[in-house]
């Protein structure tokens, strides 16, 4: 215990910029002698893609040098990056928290981009973990905001994704690609990407028009209907894109362009990100905690608690739609069985294992999965029991998962961590 | 007379799928009745209450065969079966929903979900991908009553989940166990202080919820005799709808709404293409839901979740 307090307080004075600037250190180290140099005197046959758990699993003889590889290129540099820069780091933090807080995040997420952009393009492998992660993350948070934020149990959100993911692809195959199903396109197709946004959105109308049939039976009263509810709300869907034989039926569609390309799905991700942050933090958040914690005493309270209810739900499916465009648009194909209970169970996990009532906990949760999913991966079937039970365990000994109630704070997150700044702090403190 | 006799063989038809998410929707309906929490690896514990038996099945079938009358074969089966599955009824209770008594409902859910996947990979794994075909039990004849064909394994299939019905229905109503699940139901925060305690009851209610889906297991297996790790999947789902469909913790509404849901999709895939059968079937189901949101049976008690 005294070890990792000394050890947290040998880095107690890097600000996240810090970090930043040590990590960008390991990716640039790993971009230009990762290959060439690295993995190569360590015998690796090529770059360990996920910090090379897949390569440990699948070759116990080679952990050694994957651990090794992963302490060269990540821990080190890093660590030491971010100790020498530290005062420069705290400088700069420092400029930019005169900015306003929007410029600074803005910056910090520019860079924090061009660190990941660098990591994903070692290989395309990296680069679709990363897509699939982001749209987790979207998802997880807009289940968040039905099921922690108003504190409902609702399934159908793979129904949504769904919606979302269909009515896109048929805006941006009808009007911008030459295909089988629809013909020639209406558009040119080089105002395509510029579009793209609109399909997206046209895509998070759907659901939220879907989510109505969902939302106005099951509010009339309190309880578990609407678990019910919508769990048949999304048989429904996806047997009736089954019968859509238009659109594919089950064989699926395919042949989406590919609009969707990292930046792209990364700068949606962080405005989801901003504006359920803001949605939750508002007003109106604040009136759909009180509906779920009383109903009885927000409606005294003045609050329409049917309308919140219904405008939180639309809300979170209209997100569940944009990330289903964007699904769609990443794999470049869909089908009808992609959005069924397995899906189903994937998002709940993420959302309970990350936290309830916490965006943070959303984001913890989505990545956590998504990653110990790839990593997992070459223990082929037994990834599905140990999934299963770190999730079991997370339930017994934090029923509200790992990050709970706990909103963002951008401001402390950003800020500079002077030496001299603590010991004012700490006088004050005392 | 043709249309007539055409109902009447779709109508056995539907009373015997009936029978499956009649028996299997009990079991939700009973541990929702008692604890207020929907128990997801049911669907789960039905299918490997169909594997085990699969195995206790291929086992007497092994030893008994000549020995013993083929009846009384089956029905050490289904004894030593429900008997079994009980206690993985009993094991779900205990290691995922006991340490979640004062947890919110939704992460006892998940913990529910979790172990159902637990179960299905643990079959694939221990089982592999092979088919395993449910030995018959009993030689199938099919009898011709007035242009109605009818085997016995379906005319079984319907009088055992019927005696199993009235035989919960009369623990329940009759016994001193039955009247403190019905207590239970009733109010979970206060018998507990009247001196019954919840660690006996709720585990008797899994078992009893298993035991049931054990039994749905073997017929199935007669049924349908292809044996599928993800069986318990969308037949566990539908029963679940069915469950809610009959009024939450209702038993009575549950069997109800079982075998409407049995009658609706029979019906559905007769008129329409079958693959229309699960958009119509919950269509009407989200319809009924939306006028009678408590279902057909439900109680009229709080609603109020903790989270």
């Amino acid at each position: 215990m005294e070890l990792i307090k000394k050890f947290k307080h040998l880095f107690s004075n890097i600000s996240l910029l810090g970090w930043l600037i040590g990590t960008l250190a390991a990716v640039v180290i790993e971009y230009y002698w990762g290959y060439d140099y690295i993995s190569y005197y360590l015998g690796l046959p090529k770059i360990p893609v996920l910090f090379g758990t897949l390569i440990m699993l699948k070759n116990p003889i080679m952990i050694p040098s994957a651990l090794a590889y992963d302490i060269i290129v990540y821990l080190i540099p890093i660590l030491l990056t971010a100790g020498v820069s530290c005062n420069f780091a705290n400088f700069l933090a420092g400029l930019f928290e005169k900015l306003p807080l929007g410029l600074s995040v803005l910056i910090h997420l520019i860079f924090f981009y061009a660190i990941l952009h660098l990591w994903a393009g070692i290989n395309d492998y990296r680069i679709l973990i990363i897509k699939l992660t982001l749209i987790s993350i979207i998802l997880t948070v807009s289940v968040n905001v039905i099921n922690g934020y108003q504190g409902e149990f609702s399934c159908s959100h793979p129904g949504f994704m769904a919606l979302g993911a269909y009515t896109s692809s048929i805006i941006t195959l009808v009007l911008f690609v030459n295909d089988k199903i629809f013909g020639t396109p209406l558009l040119p197709e080089s105002i395509g990407p510029w579009l793209f946004p609109f399909a997206l959105l046209g895509g998070g109308i759907a659901a939220a028009i879907g989510s109505l049939l969902v939302a106005i039976p099951s509010f009339r009263t309190r309880g578990d209907y609407l678990a019910i509810i919508s769990l048949a709300f999304m048989f429904i869907i996806k047997s009736a894109v089954e019968n859509l034989h238009i659109i594919g039926g089950a064989r699926g569609m395919g042949g989406h362009p590919d609009y969707a390309p990292l930046p792209i799905i990364f700068a949606w991700t962080m405005l989801c990100i901003w504006v359920v942050h803001n949605f939750v933090t508002s007003i109106f958040g604040k009136a759909l905690n009180t509906v779920r914690d009383d109903e009885a005493a927000s409606e005294a309270m003045t609050i329409k608690t049917r309308k919140t209810k219904v405008t939180a739900f639309m809300f979170g499916a209209f997100w569940a739609g944009i990330a289903g465009g964007l699904f769609a648009h990443v794999l470049a194909y869909i089908n009808p069985s992609m959005f069924s209970i397995n899906r189903l169970a994937e998002i709940l996990a993420m959302v309970y294992f990350g936290g309830l009532n916490s965006i943070v906990g959303s984001i913890v949760g989505a990545v956590s999965i998504n990653v110990l999913g790839e990593a997992l991966r070459p223990l082929e079937l037994f990834k599905w029991i140990i999934i299963p039970l770190i999730l079991i365990f997370v339930m017994i000994f934090r029923p509200y998962g790992l990050i709970s109630f706990k909103e963002i704070d951008a401001k402390r997150l950003l800020r500079a961590k002077n030496k001299n700044n603590q010991g004012i702090k700490d006088k004050r403190g005392v | 007379m043709e249309l007539l006799q055409y109902i009447l063989q779709n109508l056995i038809n539907a009373a015997e799928r009936g029978s499956f998410y009649a028996v299997i929707s009990i079991g939700y309906s009973m541990v929702y009745g008692v604890l207020m929490l929907f128990n997801f690896a049911h669907g789960d514990i039905f299918m490997v209450g169909a594997y085990i038996g699969f195995g206790i099945a291929t086992l007497f079938i092994g030893i008994f065969a000549g020995l013993l009358p083929a009846p009384l074969i089956f029905l050490a089966t289904v004894v030593t079966t429900m008997f079994l599955v009980s206690w993985v009824g009993v094991f779900v209770e205990v290691a995922g929903y006991r340490p979640l008594r004062n947890a919110p409902r939704a992460s006892a859910a998940i913990t529910g979900l979790m172990i159902g996947i637990i179960f299905e990979t643990g079959v694939l794994i221990l089982l592999g991908a092979t088919r395993l075909s449910f030995p018959p039990l009993m030689k199938s004849v099919t009898y011709h009553v007035g242009g109605i064909y009818i085997t016995n394994v379906k005319a079984m299939i319907i009088i055992i989940s019927l005696l199993l019905m009235v035989a919960l229905h009369a623990f329940i109503q009759k016994t001193k166990w039955g009247m403190a699940m019905r207590a239970m139901s009733y109010d979970f925060l206060a018998v507990p202080l009247m001196g019954v305690s919840i660690n006996t009851i709720a585990p008797l209610t899994f078992a009893m919820g298993a035991g049931l889906a054990s039994v749905a297991g073997i017929l199935y297996g007669q049924a349908y005799p292809i044996l599928d790790p993800y069986m318990g999947v969308i037949i566990g789902w539908k029963a679940f709808v069915a469950a809610i469909l009959g009024g939450r913790g209702s038993i009575k509404g549950a069997a109800f709404a079982g075998y409407l849901l049995g009658f609706i999709e029979i019906f559905v895939a007769t008129i329409f293409p079958s693959t229309l059968r699960d958009l119509i079937a919950y269509s009407i189901i989200l319809i009924i839901l939306s006028f009678k949101p408590r279902g057909f049976f439900g109680m009229e008690h709080s609603t109020k979740l903790r989270l």
